[in-house]
């Protein structure tokens, strides 16, 4: 039950329930379409650019709670930050869903992502997590392909 | 709780609830059927499976995934060892004893399918890898000389990827039109509608026996004789249906039928084509090499005789052999048997589910078997499934190769429950109880 009380912590319920900035942004300059094959999960991830500085962020789209949660942590975290603050983000939070102990995470840095290193426990949900990412990674490289977590 | 204390035998001091599913079995069941679950050691039968006495996460497994693959018992693992220990050559071909020991043992498998499934010869049985290229040999074989532009193909709205993917890639090829069998809300097929697509470009219809995602019975034997009414042919995709209910080709009338070894307890790689004889005379094979082939030379190639026409190559022996092995095992249990005992733990599980608050069952047709596909309100397959899994419950989660099912449900996913013949009451209870975990998890 310890495992699955880390996989499932309060805040990762919470932002299940009550998703953050899940919406269609009127203003995007960039989005793009995420999707996991394996469970059926779909996230469309919308971005207003402006300068190098996310100003806004938001998605929409179905899926199990774990990305539900990580895409909506993901938009609280990168709302004002820069293209390479959240590519520096997307290659931590990729660590840290996918650590196998032996490295030392920098939890401080990571700040709230922090809540989904429980996944690392459970391999079958790294992709879960990560899709989101993937998603923006993709928005901000300008991919006209929807991405998939295969 | 230990494995053991899982294991509800039919016939133990009865808790409440089966009090209440006796009585729905008096409504529900005639006596004879009543005596054959009363009959059927279920302990015993565990017992022959030697996966089921181990735990994960420190739970006793509770294994509720059998639609994705079964479980094999002792005496198929053994027959895999022994071969390779014994008897291991390659076949058809050897003058040595041992090439003609496997050889024999090879073509008695094929005789046991024969009988298994009530072909009229053994030249009817292509040995295969499984469902998949049982399927995709027809549709290359047979569809690309019998299909051209304009003609039609039927499917279900049921089907398995593996029984849509080949007729769309048979559709490009040919010019053909894939169409498709509506279903109703309770999961079954809408007949009318059926009849009403069956005309004089139908080609022939696939369709599933036991669906995978709902569970339902479909009624082979009606769709075939009004396919053939038509003119059409019929393949049927029996992946499901052979460790359930017993199958008689003959009796159905279909024209294939298509089923995998690792479904009925038997090892994965293997599985097998029925065809009926000139339906296969008339096809050109599948795959060129080495066993299918009478005589070679640069100018031209004579084929083999059948079933060998469609065995190119060395076939997966062992696995042949071991799927002989694993239906020998199911027919001295009895079919009969085992279908009663897994229909008594799919009612007992679908009244466990219904009581559990916010679970919907998905496919709800009063033909049948195996199969308990269900959403939990609020919580998303997947979390569904790992929690279990802590539990030590193993199910399957998510759209189980059938999308166009789960679009018609508007649903992105469904937990899956499928049964097997080692599946107790007391497993159901585990299951219900780590759903209750999951919903405390949720709240």
């Amino acid at each position: 039950m310890s495992e699955l009380r880390e996989l499932y912590q309060e805040v990762i319920l919470d932002h299940n329930k009550k998703p953050r900035n899940f919406r269609v942004l009127e203003t995007a300059n960039h989005h793009a379409d995420g999707h996991n094959p394996l469970c059926g999960d779909n996230v469309t991830v919308y971005l207003d650019v402006e300068d190098g500085v996310i100003t806004d962020i938001s998605f929409q789209g179905s899926g199990c709670a774990i990305s539900k949660a990580s895409a909506s942590v993901m938009t609280t975290v990168l709302k004002g930050k820069s293209v390479a603050e959240a590519e520096d983000l997307f290659n931590q939070f990729h660590e840290l869903v996918t650590a196998d102990g032996s490295e030392e995470l920098d939890a401080d840095h990571l700040g709230k992502l922090a809540v989904f290193s429980g996944v690392r426990e459970f391999p079958a949900r790294v992709k879960c997590a990560s899709l989101a990412w993937h998603t923006v990674h993709a928005a901000l490289a300008a991919t006209e392909k929807p991405v998939t977590t295969e | 709780m230990t494995p053991a204390q899982l294991g509800v035998r039919a016939g133990q001091t009865a808790p409440e609830w089966q009090e209440t599913a006796r009585e729905e079995d008096k409504r529900m069941r005639n006596g004879e059927l009543n005596k054959r679950v009363n009959t059927f050691d279920v302990d015993a039968i565990r017992n022959d499976f030697p996966i089921l006495k181990q735990c994960v996460h420190g739970r006793p497994l509770v294994y509720l995934d059998n639609a994705a693959t079964t479980q094999k018992p002792q005496e198929v693992i053994d027959a895999i060892v022994r071969y390779y220990t014994e008897t291991n050559a390659n076949i058809h071909r050897g003058v040595h004893l041992l090439s003609e020991k496997a050889t024999k043992e090879h073509e008695d498998a094929r005789k046991i399918v024969k009988r298994f499934l009530n072909a009229s010869s053994t030249q009817e049985i292509v040995f295969v890898r499984g469902c998949t290229e049982a399927i995709n040999l027809v549709a290359d074989s047979w569809g690309s000389e019998n299909l051209g532009p304009g003609d039609e193909i039927l499917v279900s709205n049921m089907e398995h990827h593996s029984n849509i993917v080949p007729w769309q890639l048979l559709c490009q090829r040919t010019g053909a039109v894939l169409k498709v069998i509506p279903i109703d809300d309770a999961g079954d097929l809408l007949m009318d509608e059926y009849q009403k697509l069956l005309g004089p470009r139908t080609k022939i219809v696939s369709v599933v026996h036991l669906s995978n995602a709902l569970g339902t019975i479909n009624p082979v034997r009606e769709i075939t004789r009004l396919a053939h009414e038509a003119g059409a042919r019929v393949l049927i995709d029996g992946a499901q249906s052979v460790p359930h209910i017993p199958v008689d080709v003959q009796d159905i009338g279909c024209d294939f039928f298509a089923f995998s070894g690792h479904k009925i307890y038997g090892p994965t790689g293997i599985g097998v084509l029925y065809g009926k004889r000139e339906l296969l005379e008339a096809m050109r094979p599948y795959q060129g090499g080495g066993d299918m082939i009478s005589s070679v030379t640069f100018e031209e190639t004579t084929y083999n005789a059948l079933p060998y026409k469609f065995e190119a190559g060395t076939p997966n022996i062992e696995g042949a052999i071991a799927l002989g092995t694993a239906i020998e095992y199911v027919e001295r249990i009895g079919l009969e048997a085992i279908a009663a005992h897994e229909r008594d733990v799919l009612e007992y599980g679908a009244q466990r589910l219904l009581e559990t608050p916010g679970v919907t069952l998905i496919g709800t047709s009063r033909h049948k078997a195996s199969i308990l596909s269900f959403v939990l309100e609020g919580v998303h397959p997947h979390d569904v499934g790992t929690i279990l899994d802590q539990e030590g419950v193993a199910i399957r989660t998510g759209h189980h190769c059938v999308q166009p099912v789960m679009k018609r449900y508007g649903i992105p996913a469904t937990a899956r429950v499928s049964l097997a013949c080692y599946n107790t009451r007391g497993e159901i209870d585990a299951l219900v109880a780590g759903l209750k975990k999951v919903v405390e998890i949720f709240s």
